[in-house]
């Protein structure tokens, strides 16, 4: 099977400063695969390599098996869609209108949205729950909920794949569950292929079917969650005590970091 | 459904995209035609009333039969003084559609740049266009050129020629980083905007005592209008309205920021120049027949854009016919309130513009927080 991302030894350096360093992954219909790393670690530097946006300075992009580098960005933007760390938020607009226009990419400059495409925008944010304020200015919205707007309009881009940059963050634990799942939700029922970059040890292993560490530009280790998330891995990575316990309900990872001691080494917090 | 229905009836559904409930959902992206087609005819008969006031008053119905009178196909009886026709047809109705020319090119290149520029207070002035065309015309006033040469007014393509280099200079420099950068766009426009204003400043006060006239066409006038002017500026409008028309939907996908768009499939790039040429060339040809006019470009896209929504597809067409209204009847107070004698009409855009706009940043204060 043809996968839906594929990046092959890419690099990147912003100036002197390299940020990828010989990166390979790939994505498959269906599955979700997690960039976990520390802040900086280079995962936005990543999703936007792995979408076609950066052209990197070595290694090749394939998207659906054919050179994102040498298609159009409306062409790329067909096969993945890709929601940043924090989309602006326009103002004005309803929900549903920033929704259709996730289907810039199937419009010509003259064409506009028609009923087809208010179908797919209003199934889009059905699969996102978020149809309930598609006449809400977007503006007046929770992050949570506009946040899966933005997932929303990603979906109705009718991608192949979807790149997600942290989409949790700063969302409360309801917020990032109701997010992951609809994610989750559009992988099962349309077997989209998603990226996802997350800093959240905890919720990436229990929704990724595979994921990547990185950390300094390189891939550290890649396969499940439960092989992957080791403590002497993250603890490495993140430059902190990181203990690994099942999740008592899922079974999946938990990373727990623990506080440094005052004499700097780890151990249980002292009362005085 | 109920939702859908809701949106409807709450008469928040934009003319872009009405949402109809007919057992199914469907949806009309069809143009705000019949909403454009009544703002036009609103336009109109504010003309034909701002043309009939003034030292000779005259009925707006008989105005029109004489407009209709110089119609090719139509043929009036002449119940009205010939005197009238004059008033009419060569003093009072060029000046009124050259008014409602210019608002209608500075609004819908005001809200263009608004879009560009994802900041609600850009105005066509901001990146030097003003005074860029400010420049050329002194030079050309100051420096004793004749006015005309073989039957061509001078002063227009002065101050294009000004308005255009401006903004080229702003380019330019905003261009050497690489990609177009807005706010690296508005700052440079500041600066071009200050040393033209200062060689401006400069040149009248080094020459010609007598710079009334210029401070007058500097203020904004449209005192002297012909046919002529229209003539100059209708193609540009035009061409730049009719531009910025077919780049409405994708201003829309640039409120998301530039990063998202491109991510859409947006050149974002190319758009912007294109943009940018558009709304710089309509201001540049409006500035040259009616010198510098502020507040339409910023007032007229603001009101638009409080009533029916952001969507350009609404706000560009409706902007520039809320524009047009306002510079006709700001020029009707500007030749009447201090009648026999005139004041430019850029300093009653100014006074009815800046308090209003005042007062619309105030109310969005109030209702962000």
């Amino acid at each position: 099977m043809t996968p839906v991302i594929e990046v092959i030894g890419a690099s990147f350096s912003f100036g002197r400063e390299p940020v990828l360093d010989g990166v390979s992954l790939r994505v498959d219909r269906g599955e979700i695969v997690g960039i976990v790393g520390p802040n900086g670690a280079g995962k936005t530097t990543l999703l936007r390599v792995a979408t076609g946006a950066l052209r990197p300075e070595a290694g090749s992009v394939l998207l659906n098996g054919t050179n994102a580098l040498r298609r159009s960005a409306a062409a790329r933007a067909r096969v993945v869609a890709r929601v940043s760390q924090n989309p602006t938020v326009p103002d004005g607009y309803t929900a549903l209108e920033v929704v259709l226009m996730g289907r810039t990419p199937h419009l010509g400059l003259l064409q506009w949205e028609g009923e087809r495409d208010l179908e797919l925008a209003m199934a889009a944010m059905e699969a996102t729950g978020t149809d309930g304020f598609a006449d809400r200015r977007l503006d007046s919205l929770s992050g949570g909920e506009a946040q899966r707007v933005f997932v929303a309009r990603a979906l109705a881009q009718e991608p192949a794949a979807l790149a997600l940059d942290e989409p949790t963050t700063h969302l409360d634990l309801g917020y990032q569950i109701s997010v992951m799942d609809s994610v989750a939700r559009a992988r099962r029922e349309r077997r989209i292929g998603v990226l996802v970059a997350m800093h959240d040890v905890t919720l990436a292993s229990q929704y990724c079917d595979r994921v990547l560490v990185l950390a300094s530009g390189r891939i550290q280790a890649e396969g499940t969650p439960r092989d992957v998330l080791r403590p002497e891995l993250l603890s490495t990575v993140f430059d902190a005590s990181v203990t690994v316990i099942p999740h008592p309900v899922s079974g999946t990872p938990v990373a727990l970091a623990t506080r440094r001691r005052e004499n700097g080494r780890a151990g249980p917090a002292t009362t005085p | 459904m109920a939702k859908l229905a809701a949106r409807q009836d709450s008469g928040r559904a934009r003319g872009g995209s009405p949402v109809r409930v007919e057992g199914r959902r469907t949806l009309s992206m069809a143009y705000p035609w019949p909403r454009i087609a009544v703002a036009c005819a609103v336009v109109v008969v504010v003309g034909l009333i701002a043309a009939g006031i003034g030292s000779v008053s005259i009925p707006p119905s008989t105005v029109a039969r004489i407009v209709a009178d110089h119609l090719p196909w139509l043929a009036f009886d002449h119940t009205w003084p010939e005197a009238w026709d004059a008033i009419v047809w060569q003093l009072r109705l060029p000046r009124v559609v050259l008014a409602g020319l210019v608002g209608a090119a500075l609004a819908a290149s005001g809200a263009t740049y608004q879009g560009l520029f994802r900041n609600p207070l850009a105005d066509p002035y901001l990146i030097g266009v003003a005074a860029g065309a400010g420049l050329g015309a002194t030079v050309v006033l100051v420096a004793g050129l004749p006015a005309r040469q073989g039957g061509v007014s001078l002063l227009p393509i002065a101050a294009f020629a000004g308005a255009t280099s401006a903004v080229a200079v702003a380019y330019v420099v905003s261009r050497q980083s690489g990609r177009m950068s807005l706010a690296t766009l508005i700052l440079a426009g500041v600066a071009v905007a200050s040393i033209a204003g200062a060689l401006t400043s400069l040149i009248m006060i080094r020459s010609n005592p007598d710079v009334r006239p210029l401070l007058g066409w500097l203020l904004g006038g449209l005192t002297g209008a012909r046919w002529s002017h229209t003539a100059v500026l209708l193609p540009y409008l035009v061409v730049g309205v009719a531009g910025m028309l077919l780049y409405a939907r994708v201003l829309n996908v640039l409120q998301l920021g530039e990063d998202e768009a491109e991510q859409l499939g947006v050149s974002v790039e190319r758009t912007k120049v294109i943009l940018v040429i558009l709304a710089t060339l309509t201001t540049a040809a409006a500035v040259s027949v009616s010198g510098v006019i502020g507040f339409v470009g910023l007032v007229a896209p603001h009101v638009v854009r409080l009533v029916w929504g952001p969507d350009h597809r609404t706000l560009l067409p409706l902007a520039a016919v809320a524009g047009a209204a306002f510079l006709i009847l700001a020029d009707l107070v500007a030749r009447t309130v201090a009648s026999p004698s005139e004041l430019p009409v850029g300093i009653v855009t100014a006074f009815c513009g800046a308090p209003f706009f005042l007062y619309l940043l105030a109310r969005m204060g109030r209702r962000r927080s």
